[in-house]
């Protein structure tokens, strides 16, 4: 189980302004200012959750990911993972846990991956047979075929991502800290790498925390989201129950057959969308029956759609609303004091 | 669940197997690394210039063949890049994914770069072969006991050095880049530790100085051992001083580590 009690994360940051007469002033005065990456965020997983962590760049998720790593050190409050203190990196911990990052790479630069995957099972101590069964089935479902015999360096992005996946997986990790997994990769491999990670999750009852900017992926894998903002945890829980707070109406896309007014589709919905034939339109939950009646009954639309709101669409909408506020109450302040 | 020192104990092999496909990757490179720590060969041409006229201080021609080619050995098989590596993998980040690894990384990077040493005989040894058909071959030790001890004080001062530029290292926890001190520590090095003259012939309050420091430790010992015939005492007066500077160095090693971790900041990703 990972819990996180108060967490809070800031760091020191030397700011200055461009140009030559300030880089030659910060170099008798310094102006450092504290970035609150992560304040207060509190939280429990359970043993083989799936959970998604959400936020605008910046919001803190990656920093939130490090310190339950073991990476970086608490400024206050406490996290443990499995009952281990992470930044104690105790090996018991280090050997049930992973981090993919795709900005960062494990594998060693100039070796083909073979040889890191060779170093991690002998730093991890995995059994060889272990190691071989893990590897092929690895091996098999990335399609990483002779990419694990090619240097490191002279592989592409997604390339690189598939070993890293491998490298990170193969001491059959309990807990699995995801960040950004699927960057770089196509979207048939994506869709692999998230059917993988469920699988994982359900054979091995392991833990899954994962950020992705490809909202797709964590619609697709999580059934629970954290989403923070400016360090602060803003929403803890179900992915449709969010949807339904933040907007609860439906989204109807349809294709038009027939010439239709724009006063009889705003009658229907508020338009969102109209390209040519195609339509989409937001409708009010409780109405939705009416609607699609009277779609496919005298308008005689096709290909018709209903869905929930885009994940991105709600973010946009929770992220600016709260800047707004932070902004309005700010200046309020700003105000009061003057 | 292993503990981490049997864990990293057997995992030694294997880190050594990937630190020689490591060194070797680059074949020129590494040739041409290896011939950059050729400062002895230059100070060697100098001094034996200086002493063909007569002893210089005590020192004859054959003297200054035998130091500065017994001091070019040393150097070579102890030389180490680990504060960079250290300093820049701190700086961008980058130690973050060895962070995540139940090995602590001055073992890990240790093993990575005594995977060097056996390629960096490829160097040596001809240098020590030239060393016994030359001249200073009479100015070397004949002692075979004595001898048989320049194993362990190489592989000590190995050690010292290792320790002291992973401190360095470590320092960029601090002040984010420690390159700075690399280069102060290589010019004390460089006149304390007796690479560039022997520390008989450096006026005598520095000579009484570098005693006080870790730096004979690092080169003048074994260097000492295969080029001066010492008593039993004297031998194991300085592979006892050799032996508490290696272990003094690795406390603050992983002192300064344990300290500057918590301040680590994993910056990227």
């Amino acid at each position: 189980m990972i819990r996180a009690d108060e967490l809070t994360k800031h760091f020191k940051v030397h700011r200055r302004k461009p140009g030559f007469a300030a880089a030659l002033a910060s170099v008798f005065r310094r102006r450092y200012e504290v970035v609150r990456a992560v304040e207060n965020v509190s939280f429990r997983i359970e043993r083989g959750e799936r959970v998604g962590f959400l936020g605008p760049n910046g919001a803190g998720k990656t920093t939130t990911l490090k310190l339950l790593a073991g990476l970086l050190h608490p400024t206050s409050g406490a996290v443990t993972v499995d009952g281990y203190v992470p930044s104690k990196r105790p090996p018991e911990l280090l050997g049930s846990i992973t981090l993919v990052m795709g900005q960062k790479s494990q594998l060693i630069w100039d070796l083909p991956p073979s040889e890191t995957y060779a170093m991690n099972r002998a730093i991890f101590d995995v059994p060889k047979a272990e190691f071989d069964a893990t590897l092929a089935e690895l091996t098999e479902l990335l399609e990483l075929g002779k990419l694990v015999d090619k240097p490191t360096r002279q592989l592409s992005l997604g390339e690189r991502m598939k070993c890293e996946l491998a490298a990170a997986l193969l001491h059959r990790p309990k807990t699995l800290f995801l960040d950004e997994p699927t960057i770089g990769l196509d979207v048939a491999m994506q869709l692999a790498i998230r059917d993988f990670v469920r699988r994982y999750n359900q054979r091995h009852e392991a833990t899954v925390l994962l950020t992705s900017h490809y909202m797709d992926d964590v619609v697709a894998l999580c059934p629970r989201i954290l989403v923070i903002d400016e360090g602060k945890l803003v929403h803890d829980g179900d992915l449709r129950q969010l949807v339904k707070t933040m907007d609860p109406d439906k989204r109807v896309s349809f294709t038009l057959t027939s010439e239709v007014g724009a006063d009889e589709l705003e009658r229907l919905g508020a338009v969102i969308l109209r390209e040519g034939t195609r339509v989409t339109l937001r409708v009010v939950e409780r109405e939705i029956p009416a609607v699609v009646g009277r779609l496919l009954g005298p308008l005689h639309v096709a290909d018709l759609a209903i869905e929930d709101p885009p994940l991105e669409e709600i973010l946009r909408a929770m992220f600016g609303k709260a800047r707004e506020e932070r902004a309005a109450s700010e200046a309020a302040e700003a105000g009061g004091a003057t | 669940m292993r503990s981490g020192t049997s864990r990293a104990l057997r995992a030694l092999p294997t880190l050594f197997r990937v630190g020689v496909a490591e060194t070797v990757a680059y074949r020129a490179e590494f040739l041409v690394w290896l011939l950059t720590s050729t400062l002895p060969l230059v100070m060697l041409g100098l001094w034996t210039s200086v002493a063909g006229e007569g002893p210089f201080r005590g020192y004859a021609s054959p003297d200054f063949v035998a130091y500065y080619l017994a001091t070019l050995v040393v150097r070579n098989l102890t030389g180490s890049w680990v504060s960079w590596q250290v300093s820049e993998e701190v700086r961008t980040g980058a130690l973050a994914m060895r962070l995540l690894r139940p090995v602590h990384p001055f073992v890990a990077l240790g093993a990575s770069h005594l995977a060097a040493v056996p390629f960096r005989t490829i160097v040596a040894l001809p240098i020590a072969l030239v060393l016994l058909a030359s001249s200073g071959a009479s100015a070397l030790s004949g002692d075979p006991g004595q001898l048989l001890c320049v194993l362990p004080s190489v592989a000590l001062a190995w050690l010292v050095t290792f320790a002291t530029l992973f401190t360095i290292g470590s320092l960029a926890f601090f002040i984010t880049k420690s390159m700075a001190i690399a280069n102060l520590y290589f010019g004390l090095f460089s006149l304390l530790s007796g690479y560039l003259l022997p520390l008989p012939l450096l006026p005598r309050w520095v000579a009484t100085v570098a005693e006080l420091t870790p730096f004979p430790a690092m080169l003048t010992t074994p260097v000492e051992l295969l080029t001066r015939t010492l008593s039993g005492a004297d031998l194991a007066r300085l592979l006892g001083v050799q032996l508490g500077w290696a272990a003094a160095t690795v406390l603050v090693a992983l002192t300064v580590w344990r300290l500057g971790v918590r301040r680590f900041e994993a910056v990227g990703g």
